[in-house]
Parts: structure tokens; sequence; C-alpha cells
């Protein structure tokens, strides 16, 4: 709510954030060397805030530990890859094939939406650490059919994946290919930063409404305590399963574009790491608050980028020569990062205002109060 | 003639071998104070959370407003109109004193996840009807000016306050309170009593479980006293008050 | 017959090792209710130390029986993996404790990911073979063959389980551990250590992991930077089995867990006409863990914790 509330006031850094944002991949493509490259990062950078803030329904609001996030990635991204190429091109038949690309998305959310849903309704029952190690297999169930559903029937086609995937077209105008307009030459990355930041924009608004809504209450309840969230007549087994198939359903969406970005897809990109590496976005940036968990996805995607940049000219600077695989050290930092900012503020780098509270060890908890208040009204009585 | 609000009948819960609830049967009726007294252990809590659809009973009856809600879920209990508080307070710690009545208003409105998104003008309108409810309702109980304050910020007593307001939100008939004075001053006690009787007379009957016995006496219309997991009188306070086998229960000596 | 005999030996193998690697993860969510991500790799760093250490040997001309070298690489990897099990806690769990819940799982990842990477840079990024130290010498029995260095693996899984519970049982360390792991409050309160008895369970996790590490590297004849991951998961899995936090649980899930993969795998491309084959294989782990949680939320050997209002 105060978000919006506030919106008005800030409504002229909200336009010159919108404007920075139109005209960022300008500064990149021509201020750097690598400026393609980067722009890639940042289009990926887009998708993950869309991941991020997808798990962050389910974790962030809801308090359930999704191990296994990265499977809904995955179901969008082969949902449009397979309705998109080729590749099934023999099976189905021709109207099922190369739909609108809005129909396209629409169905892959649908599809994740309903993974989503056959996933949390035996499951949610389940409590914190359990239920986190059966999505985990879940997610690891998913890709192993990835991997080898090539045979009997190759739906999938094993590790090598799906190629040639359709760019978006709409409008008469087709994503993969260059296009002029006012004298600009918007290349395919440019273009797709515009798309993917369209449909990130959405899902924003979307989080910040259903936030802000019956239902967001709802999950923060029971997040806060699932006993007297039941008490006060929620119904926590719809209402979980509503946050799970949200949260599907927004990973559904960013596989998709992620398929269409990339015109190529393998069971590579949706391993456990991924699932963590989204997790730790919607942790590292702060739980269930928006702006943090932008921030989050952000850090997380881009610093890999920008070490690989780094590390080997630093290297080449401070020994010499190359002593150890870029590729490793990097990791390395980064996992070593995650460690630090983790023990530096466990809440987040940008935590709501409410979970700082929550943290403050000044703050008493309510067990605290009720024993000092025990011990005040003991006081009274004598 | 009274009306029966809520009925109950060989109700029994077992936990393993303990027998907590052992063919319990009781009647409230409309507009009443009802109290439920008996020493540590009697199974007044598990009583309680039988009433409210948290524990399922083993068996039994159970009737509500002329409603069935035997082995009932806890979101249809409340929809049928029965909300509780907790023995040991359990607000939402992390949400403002606002949110936690509003959370109250779950079961009486209805936007949907298309609802959330779209906002449609009764969506807006619904919205802004549980904030306003909220607010009154923290008016009510009278602690408006926490209203944007976190519920874990809040002193103790007005923690129970706003867990009564929390309650109220799912327009109960039946509001049901677990030792609400526990931990209370007198001054507070006192103050709590006045809301107690300002609810009923506002045409809510109360369920409330209490050791503090002067309170009960003073307050309450009927009291059932549990000993063992079984009613073992019901009455009138000044009754039960001179009932051998409460005094027994109590003090665990038969009076000459 | 014979298959199925082969397959249950297979299974009890592999079973045996996943249940060493158990009681690591279960220990310490006994006590911490943490999922100690970071397991899988103590037990990968155990089979690289090892296999450093004999190849160090026989570079020098240490001419020992197998077994001895085995023994001296053991002595030297399960120091090494206690003190990293200490450090680990010291350093990314235990300033955590009072923090959400969630905190400490990331810094779990976090140091997962720089062990990993760290053994990459000491070890390489290819496949280590481990020496051929060991005598495999092959028995038959019923029409199905096990190897000495398999008995070896089972019967050394079977005393090193047997010390543990000898150790928690019988023990006044080991009661201090039980009565942390009930309540680390009241047990503090008691005169326990919390601190030390924490420690502690780390690095016996540790150890444990270190030779489990060692066996599977032995029983596949290779080890990797990466191999800790795969069986670190399904080794938790094998503790969520069984009921995290009940030790005789982690066994049991381990075995268990093991019997069902190699049975199932076995058995599954007869099973669907040939429709999936036994490259899945590690699918069976997590749907059984699945189809369990549902019908046992507990676990197959977890208490049932009824939840009080």
């Amino acid at each position: 709510m105060n978000l919006i509330n506030s919106l008005p006031r800030k409504k002229g850094t909200l336009i010159a954030f919108c404007l920075l944002l139109l005209v960022l991949p300008w500064m990149i493509s021509s201020g750097f060397q690598s400026g393609s490259s980067y722009l890639r990062a940042l289009d990926m950078a887009l998708l993950f805030i869309m991941l991020a803030l997808g798990l962050n329904i389910v974790v962030g609001y809801a308090g359930l530990l999704d191990f296994g996030y990265i499977a809904f990635y995955a179901v969008g991204a082969y949902t449009y890859a397979l309705l998109n190429s080729p590749h099934l091109q023999a099976m189905l038949p021709s109207w099922m094939m190369y739909p609108p690309f809005v129909v396209s998305i629409v169905i892959c959310a649908i599809v994740a939406c309903v993974f989503g849903i056959m996933l949390g309704a035996p499951t949610l029952k389940l409590r914190g650490d359990y239920l986190a190690i059966v999505t985990l297999g879940f997610g690891q169930i998913v890709r192993i059919f990835m991997t080898n559903l090539d045979r009997p029937i190759n739906l999938t086609n094993g590790p090598q994946g799906i190629n040639n995937i359709l760019p978006p077209q709409f409008l008469g105008y087709n994503l993969g290919k260059p296009i002029e307009w006012f004298g600009l030459q918007f290349e395919p990355v440019h273009l797709f930063y515009y798309l993917i930041l369209f449909f990130c924009a959405l899902i924003i608004v979307v989080s910040i409404r259903l936030q802000n809504s019956r239902l967001g209450r709802a999950w923060v309840a029971i997040r806060e305590d699932e006993i007297a969230a039941n008490a006060m007549g929620i119904n926590t087994r719809n209402v979980k399963l509503l946050a799970f198939a949200m949260g599907a359903t927004f990973g559904g969406v960013s596989g998709a574009l992620f398929a269409s970005l990339q015109g190529f897809i393998s069971p590579e990109s949706f391993i456990l790491m991924e699932s963590i590496m989204v997790l730790s976005m919607v942790v590292l940036g702060g739980m269930g608050h928006i702006p943090g968990v932008i921030l989050g996805a952000i850090i997380v995607s881009i610093t890999p980028e920008v070490l690989r940049d780094v590390i080997n000219p630093l290297q080449m600077a401070v020994v010499g020569r190359k002593v150890v695989d870029p590729e490793t050290l990097r990791m390395l930092i980064f996992g070593a990062a995650m460690i630090i900012v983790m023990l530096v503020r466990p809440e987040g780098l940008w935590p709501s205002k409410r979970r700082r509270a929550e943290l403050r060890p000044a703050t008493k908890g309510i067990a605290l109060q009720e024993k000092d208040d025990l011990q005040d009204a003991e006081r009274n009585h004598d | 003639m009274t009306k029966v609000l809520l009925e109950i009948s060989g109700i029994h819960k077992r936990f393993g071998g303990l027998h907590a609830l052992n063919d319990v049967a009781l009647t409230i009726n409309q507009g009443e104070i009802y109290g439920l007294i008996g020493p540590n252990g009697a199974g007044k809590t598990t009583l309680f959370n039988v009433l409210t659809g948290l524990y399922q009973p083993d068996e039994g009856k159970f009737t509500f407003n002329g409603k069935d809600l035997f082995c009932q879920k806890p979101y249809i209990v409340v929809g049928s109109g029965i909300a509780r508080t907790f023995q040991n307070i359990r607000l939402f710690a992390n949400m403002s004193a606002l949110e936690n009545v509003m959370v109250g208003r779950h079961v009486r409105t209805k936007a949907s996840v298309f609802g959330a998104i779209f906002r449609p003008p009764q969506v807006k309108n619904e919205e802004a009807a549980i904030r306003a409810r909220a607010m009154e309702l923290l008016e009510y109980v009278g602690i408006p000016h926490h209203a944007e304050e976190l519920a874990c910020n809040l002193s103790y007593g007005d923690q129970r306050r706003l867990e009564i307001a929390r309650a109220l939100a799912t327009d109960p008939q039946l509001l049901a309170l677990d030792e609400p004075a526990a931990g209370m001053n007198p001054k507070e006690t006192e103050d709590l009593k006045e809301l107690m009787q300002k609810i009923r007379n506002d045409g809510v009957t109360i369920l409330l479980i209490e050791h503090d016995v002067k309170l009960m006496m003073g307050l309450c219309d009927r009291i059932a006293v549990l000993d063992y997991g079984k009613k073992i009188a019901e009455g009138r306070p000044e009754e039960v008050k001179s009932n051998p086998r409460v005094i027994e229960a109590y003090l665990g000596v038969a009076p000459e | 017959m014979d298959i199925f005999l082969q397959q249950i030996i297979n299974g009890l193998v592999v079973g045996s090792v996943y249940a060493l690697i158990a009681l690591g993860y279960t220990m310490v969510y006994g006590i911490l209710q943490l999922i100690n991500f970071a397991h899988g790799e103590i037990v990968m760093i155990g089979a690289m130390v090892t296999i450093t250490c004999i190849n160090f040997l026989i570079g020098h001309n240490v001419n020992l029986p197998g077994p001895l070298l085995l023994a001296l690489g053991l002595a030297m990897a399960i120091p090494v993996t206690m003190l990293l099990g200490y450090l680990i806690e010291r350093i990314a769990y235990r300033p955590l404790r009072k923090a959400p819940r969630l905190a400490p799982l990331i810094t779990a990842i976090g140091v997962s990911i720089v062990l990993q990477q760290a053994a990459m840079m000491i070890w390489g990024r290819n496949y280590r073979a481990f020496p051929a130290i060991l005598p495999s010498d092959v028995v038959e029995f019923g029409g199905a063959s096990i190897t000495t260095l398999q008995i070896a693996i089972i019967a050394l899984s079977i005393v090193l389980l047997i010390g543990l519970f000898l150790l928690i049982e019988r023990t006044k360390m080991g009661r201090a551990m039980r009565a942390t792991a009930q309540s680390p409050d009241v047990a503090r309160l008691m005169g326990v250590n919390v601190n030390n008895i924490i420690s502690l369970t780390f690095m016996i996790g540790s150890a444990l992991g270190a030779v489990a590490g060692v066996l599977v590297a032995a029983n596949y004849d290779q080890a990797h930077a990466y191999m800790g991951f795969m069986i670190g998961l399904k080794a938790f899995t094998a503790a969520v089995l069984g009921g995290i936090g009940n030790l005789g649980g982690a066994v049991l899930g381990g075995i268990l867990l093991g019997l069902i993969e190699s049975i199932g795998s076995g058995y599954l491309g007869d099973l669907t006409g040939g429709f999936l084959g036994s490259q899945y294989k590690d699918i069976f782990a997590f749907l059984v863990l699945i189809l369990v949680l549902i019908f046992r939320p507990s676990g197959l050997m977890g208490e049932r914790v009824a939840e009080r209002a």
C-alpha cells in the first residue's frame, strides 16, 4: 500500500527511473567493449527478477520453502519450445504449432500453474524442511525426465535440448532480427530487453497488488503463525496452494521468455543450482520485500558476469600469469560473498521495515514481553 | 424462552492413552457469558480446541446455530460464527495491529486472485470496507492509536485486546476467550471485564476460560466445571461455588 | 533370482554408505534444525584427501599392504574433515543461530560452493582415479557375486554404526548430545557446554562423512569435485526418509534407499516394457521420498509431533 500511495510524491523520480531503464541498453551497448554480452546479462537479470519475484510469493510471503522452483521455469521453457520449434512438428497437429506469441505465453503460464498445483496439492501439508526436500526432489525428477525423455518417444530431445525455437513475432515484427526504427538499429538483444522489461514490470505490478490484497495478508498470516491463521478462518491449504500456483505461473512465464530469448534450451539450464541461485536472490535481497528481491536478483545474476571480465585482467596484473581457472575463481568468490553478506546482514540487503524491526535486538519478542508483564502483574498484586 | 446457540454432547477426545475429554456435554444459550473452569490439565483448552475446530473430536455431537459442526475444518467453524483467542497470545507478530484485524475479515470477504490483480471496483470497495471495519474494531477495543504498530511491539494488555478485535473481525456469534485475563493486573482485568460486558451487550455470546475465580463469579451467567476430562458441575456461579464435587476437585478433599 | 540377489547386494553396499552420510545430516539437524548443505562437500574432500595421500605414499615408494595405505590415507583425511566441519560451524552457522531460519541455509549453500570450487582448484576438473591398492577378489554365491571390497565396505559401515551408537547411548558425551538435541536451553542449564557439543557433532559427522567418501570412491574407482553434491542429496533424502533427527532412522533410510534404487533401476526396464530404463535410477530416491512423506510426513521412524494449539 505504501508503495502505491507514495507514488504520486515520487512521480518525478519514477519517471526518471523509467527513462533510465529505457535508454539503459543503449548506454551499455555503446559504453563497453563487450556491450552486447553485458546486454545479454541484463536480459538474463530481468528474467531472474521475474523468477525471484515468483519465488518470493512462495518463500517470502507464504513462508513455504521451495527448492525445486526452477522446475516451473523449465516447464514454461519446454512448453514454449515444443510449441514454437520444428521438434514436434511431425507429431502435433498443425493448428497447435506456432501459436501467436501472447497465446504461447498464456499456455506456458497455465501449464506451469497446473504443475504447481500438482506438486502442491499432495505436499503442502508438509512443514518447513520436509517441504523443502520434497520440492527439491520434484525439481530433480523434472530434470531427469527432461534429460531422458528422448526415448522411446523423442519428446525433449534429451541432453541435446531443443533447437531452432522461433523468436517471438507480433504486430508483424520479428524479434529475432534487427529492426530499424527512427533511424536507430534495434538489435535482437535490445528488442528482448524491452520485451522482458515489459513482462518484468507486469509481474512487479501483480506482486504489489497481490501483496496488498486479502490473499497477500492471508499468506503473511500463515507465515507468521499457521495455527492462528487457521483459527481466523483462513483455508490454509487452499491459500498455500494458491501461493504455489502463483509462483509457478510466474516461473512458467519467465521460462517461456527464456526459451524465446535463447532460441535453444537444454536440461543444463534447469539444474538444482539454478533453484538455489533464485532462492539466494530472494534471501540475500530481503525476503518478502519486493525492492529487496529485485536488488538480490540483480546482484546475484550480474556479479558472476562482472567477475568473469574482471578476474583475468586482475590475475594478470597481480601475479602476471593465469594461476587459477577464472570460472572456478569467480564461483569461489561468489560463494564467499554469499556467506559474508548473510553473516553481516542476516535479514538481507534491503529488508522491509517490518523484517528489520523483527531482527533489531532492542525489540522484545512476545515471549520476552510476556515475561516482563507477568512480573509487572505480580508486583502490582503485592 | 432462551435460544440454544451451541450444543455438544458425548464428546470424547483421546491423545494416545490420555482420555482428555470424556463424554462432555454442554449447551450455551444465545446472549450469555458462559464460563469454563477447572484445575490445570482438566481439559479446558482441549475442549476449546474442539469447539473451535482445531482438534477433531473422536466421537460426539456438535451443533451450532442449528448447523452440524462435528469434525469440521476450522475455516468452516469460523465461517459458521465461532471465533477464538489463544491462551498464549498468537498474533501475527510482524504485521501491524490493523493488518492483524484485517486478516480477521478474510472469512467474510471473497476477493479472488483475479480480483486482487485486476482490482475491479467491487474489490476496491471491499478492501476499503475491510480497512474501515478493522479500524472500527480497534477503536471498539480501545487501541486505535496503535493501528500502525507491529503487533509484537504492543504491551501485553493491548495484545490481548488486539486478539479480541481480530476475533471480532470474523463477525462471530460466539466469541471464545482462552484465559484473557492471565497475567493482567487488577486494573487491566477490570477494563477487560467491561469490554466483555460491552461485547455481550452488543449481541455476541461469550465462552470464557479463566482462572480468576472472582472475575468469573462476577461476570458469567453460567459456569461449567471440568475435571479429568469430565464435566462435574454446571450452573449459575453461586450454585457451582457451593457444589461439593467442585470444592473437592479444587481442594482435593471432600468437605465434611 | 540371481539378478535379484545381485541387486540386493549392490543396494546394501550403496545403502550402507548413504547411511554413514545420512547420520551426519541427521545429527546436525537433530540439534540445530539445520540442513547442513555443505556435508556432501565434506564427503568429497574426505575422498580427495585420502586419494592424494595414498598417491603420495605410493609415489615415495612406501611399500605397504593396500588396506594399511588406505588406513594411513584416512588417518590424514579424517582430521582434515573434522577441522573443516568445526570451522564451517564456527564461521558459517554459529553467528546465525538467532537469525531468520533461512539465513544459515544460504551460508550453507555458500560454504558448499566455496568448498566445491576450492576442490576444483586443488584437484582439477577431471575425475581422479582411486589407486588400485585394494584387493578386489570376487566371491560368488547363489549366482550373485560380491567383491571383497564390497564386503569390507559393509563391514566397516556396520562397525562405525555400532561405534556411533555406543558413543551416543553409553557415554557421558553421548548423553550430553542427546540432551542438547532435546532442548539446548535446558541442557545448558544442566551444565552442558552446548557450543562444544555442537562442534563435536559436526566433527563426528564429518569424520563419518570422510570415511563414507573414501568408500564411495573406492567402490566406483574414482572421485570428482562435484561428487559430493548428488551423494549428499541422496543421503539427506535417506535421512528424511527415516525421519530426520533420528539416528536409527538415518541408517534405515540409507539402506532402504540403496535397496530401492538398485532394485528399482534393475527392474525398471522390465516393468515398463522398456519405456523407462535404468537412467531413471535417480528418480527413485526422490519418488520414494515424496511418497513416504505424503503418507507419513514425519518419516519412517520419526515421531509424530502433535501440533499444540
